[in-house]
């Protein structure tokens, strides 16, 4: 697994207290754009794609995710940023998106080719798959423990 | 002959690539020739002019493409997958 090889630290987000799904892709696209992985206008296209194209994905287990991306045109250079809620946030339902789906993780792709990022993207899926890493994920209390969780 | 699948989702590079691959493997794995097409959402009629037996989608379809559509969030949750890649190949096969 190589999320971890993508996961930009500074882009790491313990217990975010966050109300709606706006400020939790705020808040990671800033860190993302802070540290030069993303353009200036990627949190507007992410809130705009969130809108229209949600990314809420119901999980197998206790907690669910988010997983908000916007196409390369928005991206310098690939990274994952991640956020895990305090409390649940409603995201929608990706393929049926007028279903509420409440959040306790976040993870931004940011994604800076077509594609190429097939083993990132899968690694992610497989994260997304195991109800037992997601619950360790949203409870770490460190950025080092989710590197652990992930590598 | 192969048959064509669509494979759409927000961004047509994400989420639709995970589904892809899997895709591509699940038939592989049964024997059937598939070939896959990555598009976003609202890029899916143009690639209907060119012909395709099938869409699977990891976003909202907003209009009826008149080809049957699979939803494929399970390649992304694991949630059903083994209904939805026999749901896929059930549709492609012979």
């Amino acid at each position: 697994m190589n999320i971890s090889d993508y996961l930009c630290k500074e882009a790491v987000i313990l217990g975010l207290d966050a109300a709606f799904s706006e400020e939790v892709i705020r808040e990671l696209g800033g860190k993302l754009r802070d540290q030069g992985f993303v353009k200036e206008d990627f949190i507007e296209a992410a809130l705009e794609r969130e809108a229209n194209m949600p990314t809420g994905l119901p999980l197998g287990g206790e907690y669910n995710a988010a997983i908000p991306h916007v196409d390369i045109e928005y991206v310098n250079k690939s990274a994952l940023g991640l956020a895990t809620l305090k409390d649940e946030v409603v995201f929608y339902n990706m393929v049926e998106s007028d279903e509420e789906v409440p959040c306790r993780l976040v993870i931004m792709l940011a994604l800076d080719k077509p594609k190429s990022q097939i083993e990132m993207l899968q690694s992610v899926a497989a994260v997304l798959q195991n109800p037992e890493i997601i619950q360790n994920l949203v409870h770490a209390k460190t950025t080092e423990e989710i590197f652990e969780i992930l590598s | 002959m192969a048959k064509t699948v669509i494979v759409s989702c927000g961004t047509g590079i994400a989420t639709s690539t995970v589904a892809a691959k899997a895709i591509e493997e699940a038939c592989k794995a049964a024997g059937v020739a598939v070939i896959t097409k990555q598009c976003k959402g609202q890029e899916i009629p143009e690639l209907l002019k060119q012909g395709a037996d099938l869409i699977v989608t990891t976003s909202t379809m907003r209009f009826d493409p008149g080809i049957p559509v699979v939803k494929g969030l399970a390649f992304l949750t694991g949630i059903g997958i083994e209904q939805v890649v026999e749901e896929i190949l059930g549709y492609l096969r012979d």
